[in-house]
C-alpha cells in the first residue's frame, strides 16, 4: 500500500508510530499529483516547496511530542480559502493575480495543528456552478470517469480526494457545492451548521448561505476535520459561539432507535432508477442496525430553487462589487477613465455564469423589485427554515439522495443552466434552513459512477450526523472502492 | 408670489472613537495615506466586519441625548454603488431600522423656542478619500486613501420642519453643541468632523403639499449653510416665478461665489439596492445597556442654562454664554462649586478668562489660570486684600506664570491700602498739585470728582482701596 492511500487517521497512526515521516507521506502524495493531475486537473496551484517545508517543521513537532491528529497531514484547500503569500484565486480571471496578506480563519487553524498544505484547488469560478466546469483555469475530472464532471462548486476538492492527490480537502458549500462533489467522486462531505465554522478569509459567494467543511475518504476523517476547523472566530460576526464537541467520540456505531425522516418532496418521480435504488438499498441497511423511518414531509421543497437563486444571486452582486480592478486583482491597462476600468475590467474579469448570477442579483434587489423578489424569498426562506424546524420534532435525521442522478458528461448541461442548477435541488434546502448535511457514499451506478446519500441533521446536531453516517460506512464497502486512473 | 421654504437637514458626525466601526485600526487624522488600513478596511476578499461596541454606545448617547426612541432591534444594511473610495462597493449603513427615531431638539430663533423633529440617526462607515495629481511626470492621476475609510459616522436626520435659513442654522448650531458636549464629536467643520447636506424646496404660502425638493451638499460651515439655503431659496422662486418647474437634483454648494450647482453626472436618481447585510448579525440593545448610558450622560446645555438662571439667578445672557460649550460650562461650574457666587464668578469667567484665552487662541481646559486660582483671587477681592481693579493686573499674571494668587499680590506690594493716614496724605499732594482743577470744582464744576479720583489711584497705583478714597477726597474737596 502507498503512503498517499492512506486516510488521516491511518497516516497520523503511522507518524505517531514513527513508521513513516511527513517528509516521506508528503513526497508520496506530491509524487501522486505529479502523475494524476494531468488527467484530473484538480489544482489551480501545487505548492510543492511549502509542502515540503511544512512537513519538515511537522516531524520536528512529532520528534518534540507535540502531535496533533492532524499534524503532518497532506492537505489541500480549495482556492477560496485566503493563504497568505499564496496565489488565491477563486478561479476566476479577475483574481489571476491575487496573493493574500493574510489567512484565512479555517487555513490558519490547520496550519497551527500542524498540516502541510499541497496546494490550492479548483472550482467553479466564485463557487457558482455544480460541475467545476466555470473556472478560469480549466474544468476538473472526474477520477471515476474522467470524461463527467467531478461536481461543483468544491470538484477540485473532491477530485483530489478521490484520486488521492490529497489525504483530505476543505471546500465550501453554498447550495450543495461540498456535498454535490462529495458524492459524485464517491468522498465523504460535510456541510456543517451555518455559523458552526468561520467564513472570515473565506471569499464570500452568498455570505447567508457559505459554510466550510471538509471532504474525506472516511467520516472519521471527516469528524477529524470538522474538530479542528470549527469553533467561534470572534472575526466573524456569524459564527456561533457555541463548544465544539468531541466529534470523534461521537463515532459509536450505534443508531438503534434513531428515528429517519425520508421526505416526501425528495422521492419523486423520475428521480433516476440507480440513485433510487441505492436509496433502497440504504433504508435497508439502516433498518438493520436498528433504526426506524418515518415518511414525513417539506411542505416548501418546491420552492427552495427559486429562493436560493434569488437570495444567493442577490447577496453575490453585492459581495462581488469589490472586484473592480482599483486595488488588487486583474485591471485591463488599456481602460480609459473610471467607467471604461470598471466595466473593461469586470467585462474580462469575470466568467459568463457569474456575470449572469452578477445580473440576476442586481436585478433581484432593485428599486421596484425587491419587494417582489428579494423580500419574498426571505419569506418563503423563513417557510423552509420552518419546515425542518418542525421536522425535527419528530425525527432525529432526514436521509436524501444528495443528487437526482450520478455525475453526468462534461458539457452536458453547460448551456442549460436551468438543468444545471436542478442538480442541486436536493442540497439547497439544508443551505436556505442553516442546518447541517453529510454526503456519504452509498453505491455505485452500472457504469460506475458513485452515488451519495445525504443524511441532514438538526442546527448544531453534527454528532448525530456523523454518527449514523460512520455506522452506515461501516455496515456498507462502498467507501473501500478506490477509483481507477 | 409669496412662497414658504421647507428645509431639512442630515447631518453626518464624525464619532470620537479611537478605532474604526468594523475593523481596530487607528481613526487617527493625518497618517501617511493607507498606514491606517487592515483587510477588513481595505475591503479584502474574505474579509468580514466586527461592530465596534463604542460607535453603538456613542449612537445611544446621541440618541438620548436628542429625544429619540433607542430601537432594541436594529439592522444593518448594504448600500450599493461604485466609487474608488468605496473598496467593498458598498457602504454598511443603516437603512429600514436605525438605531435612533422620533426624536426632537428644540431651538430659538427670534426670541420664540420652536420644536424640530429628528426622523432618525443611524450608524455608517466612511468612505476614503481620492487625490488627483495632474503633474507632468505622473499625467492625470488619481490616488486612493483609505485611512478614512470605515471610519464610524452617525447621520441625524431631521424632519423637513425648518423654514428658514435662520432656523437651519439654528437646529444645525444646536446639533453641533449636543454632540460635542457628549464628547463624541470633535465638532470641526473644516476637517469635516461634522458636515451637513441640507434639502430645501418651496410651496406657496399657506400650501399644504411640498415643492419639489434639491439637496445641498458640500456645505462646511455655519455661515455656508446660511449662504446655501438662501441661495437656493431664491434660486427656486425665481424658477416658479417664472413658471418653471424645480428640478429634483443634487446640488454642490460652491463657497467661492456663494452658488449652488447642479452635479453633472448625477442627475438620475441612484438605486442604491439596499438590502440587510448578511456579515452582521442584528443589532440587540438591552434596556440595561441604555440604562447605563443614560447614567453617563452630561448636563446638556438646556438644563445647565435652566440651572444657571433658576438656581444661580444668572442673567439669561450669562447663562447662554457660559453653556455655549462644555468646557466653558465644566469651567464655571468648577469655580462655583469652590467660590460659591455665582455672579461675580460669570462676571470673570465672561471678561477676562474668555478675553485672555481668545488672545491667546488657547482651549478653556488649557486655561494657566485654573478655577482654584480664579477664586482664590476672587476671595481676596472679597476680603479687600486687593481692589477689584488690582485684581486684573493679578489675573494677568497668574495668566502669565501660574503662580498662587496671594504670592503674586505680596511680591508686587499690590494689597490695597486701606490706612486713610496714607490715603489723605496721597489727595493732599494731588489737590496741591492741580489747584486750578479744585477751583472749578468748587466753584461747582462737580464732574471733576472722577477726574481726583483717577488721579489718587493713579497716584497710588492702583492700590487705594476705592471706597476710602472717594469718602475722604469728597471730604476734603467740600472742606
Ligand atoms: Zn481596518
Amino acid at each position: 500500500m502507498e503512503l498517499y492511500e492512506l486516510t488521516i487517521h491511518e497516516l497520523h497512526e503511522k507518524l505517531k508510530k514513527r513508521e513513516v515521516s511527513s517528509v516521506e507521506a508528503t513526497k508520496s502524495l506530491l509524487a501522486r499529483i505529479d502523475a494524476v493531475e494531468e488527467k484530473v486537473k484538480a489544482f489551480i496551484t501545487v505548492t510543492p516547496e511549502e509542502a515540503l517545508k511544512n512537513a519538515e517543521a511537522a516531524d520536528k513537532r512529532i520528534a518534540a511530542g507535540e502531535m496533533d491528529l492532524l499534524t503532518g497531514i497532506p492537505i489541500a484547500l480549495k482556492d477560496i480559502f485566503l493563504t497568505e503569500g499564496i496565489l488565491t484565486t477563486c478561479a476566476s480571471r479577475i483574481l489571476s493575480n491575487f496573493i493574500p496578506p493574510y489567512d484565512a480563519t479555517a487555513a490558519a487553524r490547520l496550519k497551527e495543528r500542524g498540516m502541510v498544505l499541497l496546494g490550492k484547488l479548483n472550482q467553479d469560478e466564485f463557487a457558482m456552478g455544480s460541475s467545476t466546469e466555470t473556472s478560469w483555469f480549466g474544468k476538473t475530472r472526474n477520477p471515476w470517469n474522467l470524461e463527467c464532471i467531478p461536481g461543483g462548486s468544491s470538484g477540485g476538492s473532491a477530485a483530489a480526494v478521490a484520486a488521492q492527490q490529497a489525504v483530505a480537502t476543505l471546500g465550501t458549500d453554498t447550495g450543495g457545492s461540498i456535498r454535490q462533489p462529495a458524492a459524485h467522486c464517491g468522498c465523504v462531505g460535510l456541510k456543517p451548521t451555518y455559523g458552526r465554522v468561520s467564513r472570515y478569509g473565506v471569499i464570500a459567494f452568498a455570505s447567508s448561505l457559505d459554510q466550510v467543511g471538509p471532504i474525506t475518504r472516511d467520516v472519521t476523517d471527516c469528524a477529524i476535520m470538522l474538530g479542528a476547523v470549527a469553533g467561534h472566530d470572534p472575526k466573524d460576526s456569524t459564527s456561533v459561539d457555541t463548544p465544539v464537541p468531541d466529534y470523534l467520540k461521537a463515532l459509536t456505531g450505534e443508531v438503534r432507535g434513531l428515528r429517519i425522516g425520508l421526505p416526501r418532496e425528495y422521492f419523486i418521480e423520475g428521480l433516476d432508477p440507480d440513485v433510487k435504488k441505492a436509496m433502497d438499498d440504504a433504508i435497508a441497511t439502516f433498518r438493520g442496525l436498528g433504526a426506524g423511518f418515518v415518511e414525513m414531509s417539506l411542505p416548501h421543497t418546491e420552492h427552495a430553487i427559486a429562493v436560493y437563486y434569488l437570495i444567493a444571486t442577490a447577496e453575490a452582486s453585492s459581495n462581488l462589487a469589490r472586484y473592480d480592478g482599483v486595488r488588487f486583482g486583474y485591471r485591463n491597462p488599456d481602460a480609459r477613465g473610471l467607467l471604461d476600468m470598471y466595466m473593461v475590467s469586470r467585462d474580462e474579469g469575470f466568467g459568463a455564469e457569474v456575470k449572469r448570477r452578477i445580473m440576476l442579483g442586481t436585478y433581484a434587489l432593485s428599486s421596484g423589485y425587491y419587494d417582489a423578489y428579494y423580500l419574498k424569498a426571505q419569506k418563503v426562506r423563513t417557510l423552509i427554515t420552518r419546515d425542518f424546524i418542525d421536522a425535527f420534532e419528530s425525527v432525529d435525521l432526514i436521509l436524501t439522495p444528495v443528487a437526482p442522478t450520478p455525475a453526468f458528461r462534461i458539457g452536458e448541461k453547460e448551456n442549460d443552466p436551468l438543468q444545471m442548477y436542478l442538480s442541486d435541488i436536493f442540497t439547497i434546502p439544508v443551505n436556505l434552513a442553516g442546518t447541517c448535511g453529510v454526503s456519504v457514499p452509498a453505491g455505485f451506478n452500472g457504469d460506475g459512477l458513485p452515488i451519495g446519500l445525504q443524511l441532514i441533521g438538526r442546527p448544531f446536531g453534527e454528532e448525530t450526523v456523523l454518527r449514523a453516517a460512520h455506522a452506515f460506512e461501516q455496515a456498507t464497502e462502498w467507501h473501500k472502492r478506490k477509483a481507477a486512473i | 408670489m409669496k412662497y414658504q421654504a421647507v428645509i431639512g437637514l442630515e447631518v453626518h458626525v464624525q464619532l470620537l472613537t479611537n478605532t474604526k466601526i468594523f475593523c481596530g485600526c487607528s481613526t487617527r487624522f493625518g497618517a501617511e495615506p493607507n498606514s491606517q488600513t487592515c483587510p477588513v478596511c481595505l475591503g479584502l476578499p474574505g474579509a468580514l466586519p466586527v461592530l465596534n461596541r463604542r460607535v453603538v454606545e456613542f449612537a445611544v448617547r446621541a440618541g438620548l441625548a436628542t429625544n429619540c426612541a433607542i430601537a432594541p432591534r436594529s439592522i444593518f444594511a448594504r448600500k450599493n454603488y461604485f466609487y474608488p473610495d468605496l473598496p467593498k462597493g458598498y457602504q454598511i449603513s443603516q437603512y429600514e431600522l436605525a438605531i435612533c427615531s422620533a426624536g426632537h431638539l428644540d431651538i430659538d430663533v427670534d426670541g420664540e423656542t420652536k420644536r424640530i423633529g429628528i426622523t432618525r440617526i443611524h450608524m455608517e462607515e466612511d468612505a476614503g478619500k481620492l487625490v488627483h495629481l495632474d503633474t507632468m511626470e505622473a499625467g492625470e492621476k488619481s490616488y486612493v486613501d483609505l485611512n478614512r475609510a470605515c471610519t464610524p459616522l452617525l447621520e441625524v436626520v431631521s424632519e423637513p420642519d425648518l423654514r428658514s435659513a435662520d432656523e437651519a442654522v439654528a437646529y444645525l448650531k444646536k446639533l453641533h453643541q449636543i454632540v460635542v458636549y457628549l464628547g463624541i464629536c470633535d465638532g470641526n467643520m473644516e476637517e469635516g468632523s461634522f458636515r451637513c447636506d441640507a434639502n430645501v424646496s418651496l410651496m406657496p404660502v399657506g400650501a399644504g403639499e411640498f415643492g419639489t425638493r434639491a439637496e445641498l451638499k458640500n456645505i462646511n460651515s455655519f455661515r455656508f449653510v446660511k449662504q446655501a439655503i438662501e441661495y437656493e431659496i431664491e434660486r427656486q422662486a425665481e424658477i416658479l416665478d417664472d413658471g418653471g418647474k424645480v428640478v429634483q437634483e443634487t446640488r454642490l454648494f460652491d463657497p467661492a461665489t456663494g452658488t449652488t450647482r447642479s452635479m453633472r453626472g448625477k442627475e438620475e436618481a441612484h438605486d442604491y439596492r439596499y438590502f440587510p447585510d448578511p456579515d452582521l448579525v442584528p443589532l440587540v440593545v438591552s434596556d440595561d445597556w441604555i440604562a447605563e448610558i443614560r447614567g453617563t450622560l452630561p448636563e446638556l446645555p438646556d438644563a445647565k442654562k435652566a440651572r444657571y438662571t433658576g438656581e444661580f439667578g444668572l442673567p439669561e445672557y450669562d447663562a447662554e454664554v457660559l453653556s455655549a460649550s462644555r468646557d466653558i460650562a465644566d469651567y464655571f461650574d468648577a469655580c462655583v462649586a469652590l467660590y460659591p457666587q455665582a455672579k461675580p464668578v460669570s462676571n470673570w469667567v465672561m471678561g477676562e478668562v474668555l478675553r485672555a484665552l481668545k488672545e491667546d487662541n488657547r482651549a478653556v481646559a488649557d486655561c494657566p489660570v485654573t478655577p482654584r486660582l480664579l477664586t482664590e483671587m476672587l476671595r481676596l477681592v472679597e476680603q479687600g486684600t486687593i481692589s477689584g481693579k488690582i485684581a486684573k493686573t493679578v489675573f494677568d499674571e497668574m495668566y502669565k506664570t501660574g503662580k498662587e494668587p496671594a504670592g503674586i499680590v505680596e511680591e508686587k506690594g499690590l494689597v490695597q491700602v486701606s490706612d486713610s493716614g496714607a490715603i489723605e496724605q496721597i489727595i493732599d499732594e494731588v489737590l496741591v498739585a492741580n489747584p486750578d482743577n479744585v477751583e472749578q470744582y468748587r466753584g461747582g464744576k462737580e464732574k471733576l470728582f472722577g477726574f481726583f479720583v483717577g488721579q489718587v489711584m493713579k497716584a497710588s497705583r492702583g492700590k487705594a482701596n476705592p471706597a476710602l478714597v472717594n469718602e475722604l477726597l469728597l471730604k476734603k474737596l467740600k472742606g
